[in-house]
């Protein structure tokens, strides 16, 4: 046996235990006055929580999902529920005149106005943002909503039908438009002659040779004499120098040869028509608004 | 009786090799850590499907906390449970075993992560094979252990065994529960876990908060018991407060996994209960803190001298913070807006590179010369080197992580006037990227610090001494 030796350590003047581990020994300290007491002031605090809040499992399975009720009646959903209730009140004050109101009313009235911003740019941050970007700039295949060039129309209505229908959506109202693949129409010579009377045109340059004769046989019937698209029908304005695929002489000819088509969702079933309306006019202040 | 001064031969052999494990491990962990914090600032960084963040993620995650923070308590308990209880480690073979046996684990989780095998359980990633095979280490480890305290030559068992025990039939608990799974065949990887649904959430996170109680907790402080007093030259400050903040950090902590599924599908009371246990929790981690510290008093003058003593004492501070921040995170108001965000990668880094990693630090500092029969370290300079360098990373890391989750917690959260939410997601994370820059800059830091450990540590080894080492030595004899 190690010797029970209690010895009192200099330093501190305490007791030790009189055990002894590889020169390790024990001051028998009491335990710290303030730890003790802030201890059991948790413990105290917790145990009048637990008749506040549910807290214990129930042996029937009654009570709040299976727990006891707790007297402050609290449960996370109704504490999520106040928390909504907060929220819309805040947006009932506009709603109810923002859903009377049409689109020209909206936008003639500053507050209304100021209200339907805020929620489209909202909106379009957590829905839009991924494909159009956070300011509505665009990628490759993805079109910039900032400037004046609309596939579709730039109009607040013609907006809010391609934001509700998407574009090539699953949705029988969808927007859908598809070019045909000429490169099982048109020889490679032929399709590289219409790009490149394509690209010159977009540059200001006109070429009345072949490829002249080429567009307006194929494509002059959707994209227009001129060029200049036709946004019933979704076709693009070639002439605009916006480029949806690119507007090298390669990538023109590869887009003739086997179009890509972009898909954009309908999300009349995924928002709120008021979330729609507020999207549309939204968008359409991005800048080339009609 | 005579036995009691008969100077056994401790097997050192096994704890040199869990100690070159540990530093190791150590350096491979810290530097994964630093790389998918790069990556979470500069997304490019993601090469192939091997080196996603996603999969480096679990890799970073199991190295730093079960292959280095595991092989620094195989190496401390080994050492520690030896000389407390003046007897050989048990049964040389079985403790080989779970040195080969736990690096194969590590290794085969290891492999598992980057080819994209887990099980998609946070911290028990490892699919049924390695688990299976973890259990068997695991009870090796269990056996080793008890049959050295049954040996022991001591008639009392010391406050760090107890600590060391706790921690290894605990985590044997947690694991073998967690990891309950049918695999889909027999050569196969996939499993599917027992547990479904807000059951299997839950035991989830009963098992990887109690992870954190027992594994970086409750064994940390086994090693805290052992070298902080032998280190300091004092005796532990209060045997009383030991026993009172064992037991009810024991009880305590295994209540308190709910309050990681605040505002979930777990019903309210089981919140509740997580949350009240995690507040009656704070004392009695403290408590550790408290004996920690304390147990200076009378040798506070040695934080002068010897930078190894520093690690250990800034690891009780940083051990104290993180345990009180712990508390105050579960509370549900605060919970609203920490979780999911940053603040609560701070706080684990507080208590994991702070309190887990700079006592493991201290002690193979002092393990070192002893294992290798050296006079002392290559260099004190070196240690105190590496004790700012590292400081510093984690004061970058923890306060950018603060700033960063307390702001993403808030934009996400903030309305505007008329009832719209003010920011995106998008948002909100490229207002984070400055901070993720800033936490990459930190880790780099600590991970500097560790290789300046392993040389040091290396050239001990070898039996060198640095210049000043030896004009100290000079000045000493003179």
């Amino acid at each position: 046996m190690t010797q029970n030796e209690k010895k009192i350590d200099e330093f501190t003047g305490t007791e030790t235990t009189g055990h002894e581990w590889d020169g390790i020994t024990e001051l028998d300290t009491p335990m710290p006055r303030w730890w003790l007491i802030v201890f059991y002031v948790c413990i105290i605090w917790s145990v009048g929580y637990w008749f506040w809040y549910p807290t214990w499992p129930t042996f029937s399975g009654d009570g709040e999902r299976g727990g006891t009720v707790g007297s402050a009646q609290w449960t996370q959903y109704k504490q999520l529920e106040e928390a909504q209730a907060e929220i819309k009140a805040l947006r009932a004050e506009y709603e109810s005149r923002f859903e009377a109101a049409s689109f020209k009313g909206v936008q003639s009235d500053p507050t209304l106005y100021a209200f339907a911003l805020a929620g489209g740019k909202s909106a379009f941050g957590d829905n839009c943002a991924t494909c159009h970007g956070t300011g509505g700039a665009g990628a490759s295949g993805y079109p910039n909503l900032n400037d004046d060039d609309w596939l579709w129309g730039g109009t607040v209505d013609d907006i809010y039908q391609t934001v509700s229908y998407g574009i090539r959506s699953p949705h029988d109202e969808t927007r859908f438009s598809e070019m045909p693949a000429f490169a099982d129409i048109l020889s490679d010579s032929e399709i590289s002659d219409l790009a490149g009377f394509v690209a010159a045109k977009a540059a200001g340059v006109d070429m009345p040779d072949i490829g002249a004769t080429l567009y307006a046989d194929n494509c002059a019937v959707c994209h227009a004499d001129n060029a200049g698209g036709d946004k019933t029908l979704g076709a693009p304005n070639l002439v605009d120098a916006i480029w949806f695929y690119g507007g090298t002489q390669g990538e023109i000819e590869a887009q003739i040869k086997k179009p890509k088509h972009g898909m954009m969702p309908a999300w009349q079933d995924r928002l709120s028509e008021n979330t729609l309306r507020q999207l549309a006019i939204y968008v359409h202040s991005l800048g080339g608004g009609e | 009786m005579n036995k009691l001064n008969e100077n056994p031969i401790y097997n050192n052999d096994i704890v040199k090799l869990f100690a070159i494990a540990t530093v190791f491990w150590g350096i491979v962990g810290f530097a994964v850590g630093v790389f998918i914090a790069l990556q979470m600032a500069f997304p490019v960084l993601n090469f192939g499907e091997y080196l996603t963040f996603g999969r480096l993620r679990p890799l970073h995650t199991s190295a730093v906390v079960f292959a280095f923070g595991g092989n620094a308590l195989f190496a401390t308990s080994y050492f520690s449970v030896q000389r407390t209880c003046r007897t050989r480690l048990w049964g040389d073979n079985w403790a080989k075993f779970t040195f080969w046996g736990y690096q194969f684990f590590i290794v085969m989780a290891a492999i598992g992560y980057v080819t994209g095998v887990t099980q998609a359980k946070e911290y028990a990633e490892p699919e049924w094979y390695a688990d299976l095979w973890l259990t068997f280490v695991w009870v090796a480890y269990l056996v080793v252990f008890m049959m050295t305290l049954k040996n022991r030559r001591e008639p009392h068992i010391y406050v760090g065994n107890w600590f060391f025990l706790a921690f290894i039939v605990t985590v044997a608990v947690l694991h073998l529960a967690n990891n309950v799974a049918v695999p889909v065949s027999f050569l196969g990887a996939k499993s599917y876990p027992a547990w479904g649904g807000v059951q299997s959430a839950m035991i989830q996170w009963w098992y990887a908060h109690n992870a954190v109680g027992f594994f970086l907790t409750a064994g940390f402080l086994g090693i805290m018991y052992y070298f902080v007093p032998k280190r300091a030259g004092r005796p532990v400050y209060s045997y009383r407060l030991s026993i009172l903040h064992f037991w009810s950090l024991i009880f305590m902590y295994i209540w308190a996994g709910p309050h990681h599924l605040h505002y979930t599908a777990l019903p309210d009371w089981a919140q509740t209960l997580g949350m009240t246990f995690s507040i009656m929790l704070w004392m009695p981690s403290w408590g550790g803190m408290i004996n920690g510290m304390m147990t200076l008093s009378g040798a506070w003058h040695k934080l002068r001298e010897d930078p190894v003593l520093r690690f250990m004492i800034i690891s009780l501070a940083f051990y104290g913070m993180s345990t009180f921040e712990g508390p105050l995170m579960a509370i549900k108001t605060v919970n609203a807006l920490s979780h999911y965000t940053d603040w609560t990668i701070g706080h684990v880094h507080s208590g994991a590179l702070g309190w887990v990693a700079f006592i493991s630090f201290g002690a193979l500092y002092h393990l070192v010369p002893i294992l290798w029969k050296r006079d002392g370290l290559y260099s004190m300079k070196l240690v105190n080197l590496h004790l700012w360098i590292a400081t510093l990373g984690i004061v970058l890391y923890i306060t950018a992580m603060w700033v960063s989750g307390i702001m993403q917690g808030l934009m996400w959260r903030s309305y505007d006037s008329m009832g719209f939410l003010e920011y995106s997601f998008v948002e909100t994370v490229m207002a984070m990227h400055p901070f993720y820059v800033i936490r990459a800059v930190g880790g780099g830091l600590f991970l500097i610090g560790a290789l300046i450990m392993a040389y040091n540590l290396y050239r001990t080894a070898r039996g060198d001494k640095s210049p000043e080492m030896i004009a100290a030595e000079e000045i000493a004899h003179a």
